[in-house]
């Protein structure tokens, strides 16, 4: 069978399923459109969340970005799987006991205040938005690559298929299909993965391939360090950012993904408390799965690609090298015209452009994998993209029909009313994420790493406050979310795109990159809340007494 | 009688959060990045130790630390309910 009809097929089933799980899980009441009737299994549960989760960019940039970078790339690592103990800690089972429908209806009932709702749903739409135009952008960039169609009609059917599940069956659809896409993905993440594990290490698991020696006998790390020093790049497995930068990332990455609304939202779906706890856990574990096999997806594809490359003559390049080349991700300048490769960490000699993304995309091809593994990549990188811009769809639409119509705008709306103005709302909000899927705004790579600061310096200190200290209230809450958000929004302004005056790298307070500085605001958020909190009047008995409830586990639930 | 229980549950609660996230940190902040030059003097199979610990021990440990959380919790909240 032809590449691109194994890939039509292929991708065509996969569309298929998920749109028969939208017909077969329609939703009909509000609660079964926000929260899935609250009856979803912990471990569908779970995957939903690791799909929900998992975005293009982890499916297809993580394992290139940390071949690039080595040791610094365990910022992702870290960051991205370590906030799920958080989660499942500090915030899950409580917010589940509290029993709503959304994050910003947390906050607003927990502080007494409907201006600390509003508060909240903005947080969650900027948080929200930054994100969802991202994972548009994926969606039509992998159209394009696999299914040869312009990236607009990508992100348009992309759109179609959203907005079909999502509309239809709410969070209902939204869940059963992110379990058929985690399976999908995890799949074809896995089986290259497998494969050049076998081939370079002749040890199937590549957690543990990636610490084995080579057929020379040379471990495989050790290897690739001497390539590295050899070609004059860091050491791979050593460092170059400062240890305090690094540490701020990871924090700002942990903290941020615990307070990320559309990955809290899923934990209200489940029956009770102790399925909250359990789902993290079966979340956390279906992630690993994925993030423990990048970093030695990392290691082999970036041995094989110096192995292949480095020194060699250009007219001998495998055909996939030219087909990259043309794609734009591989680029070849022959400076000092010996036309063989010279791939090096000094610019001045490197005449190898590499795009990060290659890794994982070219990698079946590098290992000469068969048709059918390169059309189940293209549809794991769809079921990726697809699965999280569902889950934010229906945090952008909760947040407007529930949060702001119901509780704020027009609190006699009927059931029916607020069902039709939630699908509206994820309708709209489909436009808009398609509109910036076509029309990306420069700055849309560089906010979706800052949109965990934000969430960090927003959501995260007011949830944790609400549950662990009682005497936190709404001007301590409201003045520590709004002070922590607006100093997240003024770094990364000034130092991602210079307004303020902007600024180099030399002017990061504390040599703190933006990316990290979510962990500042956060704790500027913490303090200003708690102080503000001792110079205002305490909480009312009736909020004391639903905080005493939301932290013990119920009379009957198993 | 109900109070005192309740605050027991909630006192036992915070213990176990304070163990385990103390876990949580030094397994991550602390091999993998405060202390990561140091362990990278041992080998551990083919990896530096502390760039095993960033890359693939620091995820191994917070999978278990839900888990190990979900049965202690577990347990609790039938001890509690228990004794009602």
């Amino acid at each position: 069978m032809s590449l691109q009809l194994s890939i039509w097929l292929i991708v065509g089933l996969t569309f298929a399923l998920y749109i028969g799980i939208a017909i077969w899980s329609r939703a009909s009441s509000t609660n079964e459109f926000y929260v899935a009737g609250k009856g979803v299994h912990p471990v569908a549960n779970g995957m939903a969340t690791a799909a929900d989760w998992m975005s293009a960019a982890s499916f297809i940039s993580m394992a290139g970005i940390i071949s690039f970078l080595g040791y610094d790339g365990s910022v992702y690592l870290m960051g991205w799987t370590g906030g799920y103990v958080l989660l499942a800690l500090l915030l899950a089972p409580y917010l589940r006991k509290f029993g709503k429908f959304t994050v910003p209806a947390f906050i607003g009932d927990r502080y007494y205040s409907n201006t600390a709702r509003t508060v909240a749903v903005f947080c969650a739409l900027i948080v929200s938005f930054t994100y969802i135009a991202g994972q548009m952008r994926g969606v039509g960039v992998v159209f394009s690559r696999y299914l040869e169609v312009d990236i607009n009609s990508g992100v348009f059917i992309g759109m179609g298929i959203v907005l079909f599940y999502a509309i239809l069956g709410g969070m209902k659809g939204i869940t059963y299909t992110q379990v058929a896409q985690y399976c999908v993905l995890i799949f074809a993440f896995m089986v290259p993965a497998i494969f050049i594990s076998i081939e370079m290490t002749s040890n199937p698991i590549p957690q543990l391939g990636f610490g084995s020696a080579g057929s020379d006998g040379v471990y495989l790390l050790d290897k690739l360090n001497g390539l590295h020093e050899e070609l004059g790049f860091s050491k791979y497995t050593s460092g170059s950012k400062s240890t305090l930068d690094v540490f701020f990332i990871t924090a700002a990455l942990m903290i941020g993904t615990a307070g990320l609304p559309h990955v809290i939202v899923r934990f209200f779906t489940v029956k009770k408390v102790s399925d909250a706890r359990k789902s993290a856990g079966w979340a956390l574990l279906f992630i690993a799965i994925l993030y423990t096999t990048a970093p030695a997806i990392a290691v082999f594809a970036r041995t094989n690609l110096i192995d292949t490359v480095s020194e060699k003559n250009y007219t001998d390049m495998p055909s996939w090298f030219k087909k990259w080349e043309d794609t734009g991700l591989l680029k070849f300048d022959d400076k000092n015209g010996d036309n063989i490769i010279q791939y090096n960490g000094n610019e001045m000699i490197n005449e190898l452009t590499i795009d990060r993304d290659i890794m994982v995309l070219a990698n079946p091809e590098i290992a000469q994998l068969p048709n059918w593994v390169i059309a189940l990549l293209a549809a794991g990188a769809l079921a990726a993209a697809l699965s999280t811009a569902a889950g934010l769809l229906l945090v952008i639409s909760s947040s407007v029909s529930h949060d702001l119509i119901k509780r704020i705008i027009k609190p006699d709306i009927s059931e029916k009313g607020e069902l039709v103005a939630a699908r509206l709302s994820a309708f709209f909000a489909v436009l808009l994420a398609g509109y910036f899927g076509i029309n990306p705004p420069d700055f849309v790579a560089a906010t979706v790493a800052l949109a965990f600061g934000l969430a960090a310096a927003s959501f995260f200190p007011a949830i944790v406050l609400g549950i662990f200290y009682k005497k936190m209230n709404k001007e301590g809450a409201i003045s520590g979310m709004v002070i922590g958000i607006l100093l997240m929004l003024f770094y990364m302004t000034k130092f991602k795109f210079g307004w303020f005056g902007g600024g180099a790298e030399s002017d990061w307070w504390f040599g703190i990159s933006p990316e990290g500085f979510g962990t500042v605001a956060m704790i500027v958020n913490f303090i200003v809340s708690i102080s503000v909190s001792k110079f205002t009047s305490p909480p009312p008995k009736e909020i004391i007494e639903l905080v005493d409830n939301i932290r013990l586990p119920n009379e009957n639930d198993d | 009688m109900n109070k005192i229980k309740s605050e027991a549950y909630w006192k036992k609660n915070l213990k176990y959060l304070v163990i385990l996230l103390s876990i949580w940190f030094s397994v991550s902040f602390g091999f993998g990045i405060l202390l990561v030059d140091e362990l990278n003097q041992i080998q551990f199979f083919g990896f530096k130790l502390g760039f095993w610990f960033a890359q693939q021990g620091s995820i191994y440990v917070f999978v278990i630390l839900i888990f190990v959380y979900i049965y202690l919790m577990n347990k609790l909240d039938k001890n509690y309910r228990s004794r009602k």
